[in-house]
């Protein structure tokens, strides 16, 4: 039955992308389609006093200029600007009045009817500010931070770091061997490779079609109708390809307001492309300043964990996840405290990124966990194993699968890791120090409320649909396999729909949550699709099934077969066609419940060899092994890739990547990717990843967990831990650089 | 971007005339780095002179035993030339330290020369700089200065130049050809580049009318003997933070001449004769070497963020001439120091 499930089968869009077939929002095209620039803010705090567009104005070729002063109406209560993800807060209104939030924030859109005609003009709009003082620096703001609350019922507001359980501070006044540090990762963006853009088509009776990078098109749709009131038949998204967005695009970022702006203000077609610059007045992965402190006793299992964080946000929104709960949760302890700050900083409010919280988190756990099995005289895997839990302790459930201590035994194997000797500058190779260092990760297996609609022709092809998107992930390549199997069609005979907010309800795709739930819900239209079938099939005389019940029956080359007696079948063609109709059409949603019996992770256990010149401090990640328990893969290819991409990010996150803000000014310095530095080809040399075995059936029938996020969680203490093996120098603050190598 | 007026040159005194009559106008060759700033507002000329057609794409012998190359060969014609690589290894390992093969193809010799410094403050318009409003302030001194000078800067600014292929133009002695109004003239290739003194927003010592033409390579290009040796944030693509070029002429166990340049230090690539000069008649040994580098960083100063550059150039210097006296000179392909 499963033909395609589990295969490395080629993406559906593989060739569409590398031919340029695929458009993106900034590519759509539109008749008198007009294009826009952004002025953006050039201080981080304070009110616009005045903004003269004269000079742009009288270039030849601009259209218009908005402000707040000239824009058209926009919503003027916070609950129209809060779309499906929200934080907390007043969410930001981008040219609603003359408040500066932050640094980059648009104060002008000119539009003009070429691209480069509008983005000179938007240099010559002059904008005078009455300034006030502002504050980026989070250590500044580490005193003024605020905490956040644990309520008594979670469930207002699940990011609040758990309760507590047992006594933490006696447990670790009593424990044999204590361990504390205090780690920092800055503030990262996203760089997405495709630029933000909208292009929003005017059509007849004002009705807005907009192509729009972003992760979840419906969230859009909405956003857009309560910011501008319209109507929700009059405003469809569309969003077919999405070149990268990491959660950037989970909430609707500005760039769609403004186009929609304009194209109302000006009945005309409108294009807007983000520089690159103003992408880093998006979202970010907030800086984290972590305390952790473990507390163990000498046979090497945990009595007390804590946990505290201070995160970044803007001045008018709360984003947090729950970073700090990954420490109580990963690792056996019957004492744990947590506590979280926020620091608001004149910056835009942090967002979600790749394994948000957990990437974070996990990176200062398992540094701490390796410096504990240091002080331990321990190996760093058999302190993991000492303290392997099998439940999930905030919830106290039995987790669905977790097959970590495979990733342990099969990550160890294929790296050598027995080979290690554990002394610190123990091993070299020639002028080089080598490390060896690893570390575990850990994510959800999260499922979501989705719908799909399957439309089925008697010539045996099927269309799929559902309002998702595939944010460069696979997900049109999965669909398509889990319903080629689930349909008994050969994978040319689907055809994929998404991306559109007119397509069945799906919520944004991010969390790693939608191959799990998109999948079930093509099994369970599936099943409603051949339960039709089945119907037809009995009225057909002498029906070879007309005994069989839907249980009894599966869908496998085209036909409708007996499990018991393959020769008892009727073809989808015949039974259709006796039926009279042309197409079965089913539509189902599907929901999930988290507040069931079991808990549901994925883990990861990843292995990191660096070198590291003794002279010069050049450090170099000569190999990863990457283990991931994740449950059932639907394709090795893709869920390759996709870990692939995530221990690259690891390698970027521990070794190169940091925003760089100029405090005086409040201002990213660095807001380009020459200088915002990511791994490249000669950073990323031997990576290895392995998938072990993780049968779940109670996650769903499918067993599918879903991954992604997995990918970078705990890769860049993996490296941290290596640089420490190899060099004998912690360094707690990423990235590591060669100066704090010879700090 | 600022609306500008295009003109195409066919010849160099052609090139000259439109630049010497011209509103503010700047050359384009490779536009790797042009193209940039006038992106950001940076550079704004009115006119651009595009001089991708002028005939100086050769690379020539120079009669006395040396090279011309023609300003317009590209970074990737120049590193790959055979005459070069056999000849000049150490320019042509310099090349290939730099940028991207993609911006190396682009790129010109000429504009490798003239590319502007990567401190984050000149490219944003929206902070200060002296180098790009002189007057108006140096904030990289106490602010973000991690990849700033170490050498030779002033109050005015702390900027370094990024080339990486002319610190090895710089130990090699090349000079630097050039035509303006008045004719033709040669500038040595250490007095090209400027310090910035008082007057930051000067970068070299080319007059404003005048166009580079050729560099000239003199015959001796330390082939035995060289290295390159890059330090950076990541294993490519990246400027440096500390370059170092270092060649050495040797005779049996004891040095005849060494040549030695830093990059990503100072405004200008920085060679110390002195410095140099207290290798001469010495064995090649980690004490000889040190004390090279003791005198070449005497003066130099951090200013915060850049502290640490002290000590890697310190490291750096060392182990460069370590590579060239071992003839094990770093490749750029292997990331590996050797
Ligand atoms: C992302 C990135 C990374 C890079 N990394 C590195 C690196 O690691 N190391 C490194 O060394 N470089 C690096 N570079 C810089 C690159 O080497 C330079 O941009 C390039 O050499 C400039 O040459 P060009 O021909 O493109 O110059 P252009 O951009 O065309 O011109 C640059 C300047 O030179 C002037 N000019 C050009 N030719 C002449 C001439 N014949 N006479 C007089 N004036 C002239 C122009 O008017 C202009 O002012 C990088 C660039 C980028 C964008
Ligand atoms: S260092 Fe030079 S280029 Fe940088 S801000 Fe100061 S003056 Fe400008």
């Amino acid at each position: 039955m499963t033909t395609y499930i589990g295969t490395a089968t080629s993406r559906a869009d593989g060739y569409a992308k590398v031919t340029g077939a695929a458009k993106y929002a900034g590519e759509f095209d539109a008749t008198a389609l007009a294009h826009a620039s952004v002025v953006a803010s050039t201080i981080a705090k304070g009110r616009i006093a005045r903004i003269d567009a004269n000079e742009a104005l009288s270039v030849r070729g601009v259209i218009s200029v908005l402000t707040h002063q000239n824009r058209p109406r926009m919503a003027s209560d916070d609950s129209a600007y809060k779309d499906d993800v929200a934080p907390k807060g007043s969410p930001f209104r981008p040219l609603y009045d003359d408040q500066i939030w932050f640094s980059g924030q648009p104060v002008a859109l000119v539009v003009a009817e070429e691209a480069e005609i509008a983005r000179f003009a938007a240099s010559l709009v002059r904008v005078d500010y009455n300034q006030q003082a502002h504050v980026t620096h989070l250590y500044r703001q580490r005193e003024t931070a605020f905490a956040l609350e644990s309520p008594t019922d979670p469930s207002q507001n699940p990011f609040a770091p758990p309760r507590p359980r047992g006594a933490a501070e006696p447990a670790l006044a009593a424990a044999e061997m204590r361990h504390s540090g205090e780690y920092y990762v800055p503030i990262q963006h996203h760089n997405p490779m495709e630029l933000y853009a909208s292009t929003v088509i005017f059509e007849s009776g004002g009705k807005l079609k907009i192509y729009d990078k972003t992760q979840g098109v419906q969230n859009v749709q909405r956003y857009v109708c309560s910011v501008l009131g319209m109507e929700s038949d009059d405003v469809r998204v569309l969003s077919p390809y999405v070149g990268g967005a990491f959660g950037s695009g989970l909430r609707p970022q500005y760039e769609v307001v403004l186009a929609a702006l304009a194209a109302r203000a000006l009945k005309r077609s409108v294009r807007l492309v983000l520089t690159r610059r103003q992408m880093y007045g998006l979202g970010y992965r907030p800086a984290m300043i972590q305390q952790i402190e473990l507390g163990a006793n000498a046979s090497g299992t945990l009595d007390a964990i804590t946990h505290e964080a201070i995160t970044v946000t803007s001045q008018y929104e709360d984003f947090h996840r729950q970073e700090t709960g990954w420490s109580g949760l990963l690792y056996k302890c019957a004492n744990a405290r947590y506590a979280h700050k926020l620091a608001r900083l004149d910056l835009p409010t942090s967002c979600d990124m790749r394994a948000p919280s957990a990437a974070t988190a996990v990176y200062a756990l398992e540094c701490a966990m390796d410096e504990l099995a240091v002080a331990l005289k321990l190996d760093p895997i058999e302190l993991r194993l000492r303290c392997y839990s099998d439940r999930d302790q905030h919830s106290d459930r039995p987790y669905s699968s977790k097959s970590l201590r495979d990733c342990y035994r099969q990550g160890a194997e294929a790296f050598g890791w027995d080979q290690r000797n554990s002394e610190p500058r123990s091993m070299r190779d020639g002028a080089e120090l080598v490390g060896w260092g690893m570390a575990t990760g850990i994510w959800e297996a999260l499922q979501v409320p989705i719908t799909v609609r399957i439309v089925l022709t008697a010539n045996g092809h099927a269309e799929v649909s559902c309002a998702t998107s595939d944010i460069g992930t696979g997900t049109y390549t999965i669909m398509a396999q889990v319903a080629a199997d689930m349909l008994g069609l050969p994978i040319e005979n689907i055809t994929i729909q998404l991306g559109d907010s007119t397509l069945p309800q799906s919520p944004v795709e991010g969390g790693s949550w939608i191959a799990a739930s998109v999948s079930n819900g093509i099994a369970t239209t599936s099943k409603a699709v051949r339960e039709e079938l089945l119907r037809l099939a009995q009225q057909m005389p002498n029906s070879p099934l007309a005994h069989a019940t839907p249980a009894e029956v599966m869908l496998a080359d085209g036909k409708l077969v007996s499990k018991r007696d393959g020769s008892r079948a009727v073809s989808i063609a015949e039974a259709m066609q006796h039926g009279g109709v042309e197409r079965i059409n089913q539509e189902r949603s599907t929901t999930f419940e988290h507040a069931g019996p079991h808990a549901h992770n994925t883990h990861s256990a990843i292995f990191a060899e660096v070198k590291v010149d003794e002279q010069i401090g050049v450090i170099r990640v000569t190999r990863v092994v990457s283990a991931v328990a994740a449950g059932r893969i639907l394709n090795t290819k893709t869920a390759s890739s996709q870990i692939m991409g995530g221990v690259v990010w690891g390698i970027g996150m521990a070794l190169h990547e940091e925003t760089l803000i100029d405090h005086k000014f409040g201002r990213i310095m660095n807001a380009n990717i020459a200088e915002y530095h990511v791994p490249v080809n000669a950073d990323v040399q031997d990576v290895k990843v392995i998938f072990v075995d993780e049968p779940d059936d109670a996650i769903n029938p499918l067993g599918i967990k879903g991954l992604g996020e997995i990918g970078i969680v705990g890769v860049a203490s993996a490296i941290a831990n290596a640089v420490y093996h190899a060099t004998g120098k912690r360094v707690r603050d990423l990235p590591i650089t060669v100066d704090k190598l010879q700090r | 971007m600022n609306r500008f007026s295009y003109v195409r040159v066919a010849s160099v005194a052609e090139a000259v005339r439109e630049i010497a009559s011209a509103p503010p106008a700047r050359f384009i060759a490779g536009g790797t780095n042009l193209v940039d700033l006038m992106k950001y507002n940076v550079e704004r000329p009115e006119r651009v002179i595009d001089i991708t057609r002028l005939p100086l794409t050769a690379i020539e012998e120079t009669g006395e035993g040396g090279l011309r190359i023609g300003a317009l060969v590209t970074n990737t014609e120049a590193a790959y030339d055979p005459r070069i690589e056999s000849r000049y290894p150490l320019l042509s390992s310099a090349i290939l330290a730099g940028a991207s093969p993609q911006l190396r193809n682009a790129a010109s010799v000429g504009g490798n020369l003239l590319q502007r410094t990567r401190c984050y403050y000149f490219y944003d318009v929206a902070t200060l700089c002296n180098k790009r409003e002189p007057g108006s302030g140096c904030p990289a001194i106490d602010g973000i200065n991690r990849i700033h000078a170490i050498l030779g800067a002033s109050p005015h600014c702390i900027a370094t130049h990024p080339s990486d292929m002319c610190v090895a133009l710089a130990a090699l002695e090349a000079v630097v050809r050039v035509t303006g109004p008045q004719g033709e003239r040669n500038i040595p290739f250490q007095d090209f580049h400027r310090l910035p003194g008082g007057m930051p927003e000067i970068d070299t010592n080319l007059a404003r009318d005048e166009i580079i033409t050729y560099i000239d390579l003199p015959s001796k290009g330390f082939a035995q003997n060289y290295t390159y040796l890059k330090l950076r944030d990541r294993l490519s693509y990246a400027f440096a933070l500390v370059s170092v070029a270092a060649a050495l002429e040797m005779d049996g166990e004891q040095i005849k001449e060494a040549r030695l340049a830093l990059g990503g230090v100072a405004h200008k690539p920085w060679r110390d004769i002195a410095a140099e000069a207290l290798l001469r008649g010495r064995e090649p040994s980690a004490k000889n070497f040190a004390a090279v580098a003791s005198k070449v960083l005497a003066d130099a100063k951090g200013y915060g963020s850049n502290d640490f550059k002290i000590d890697l150039a310190r490291r750096a210097i060392v182990r460069a001439l370590s590579q060239a006296a071992a003839r094990t000179p770093q490749s750029q392909t292997d990331k590996r120091i050797t």
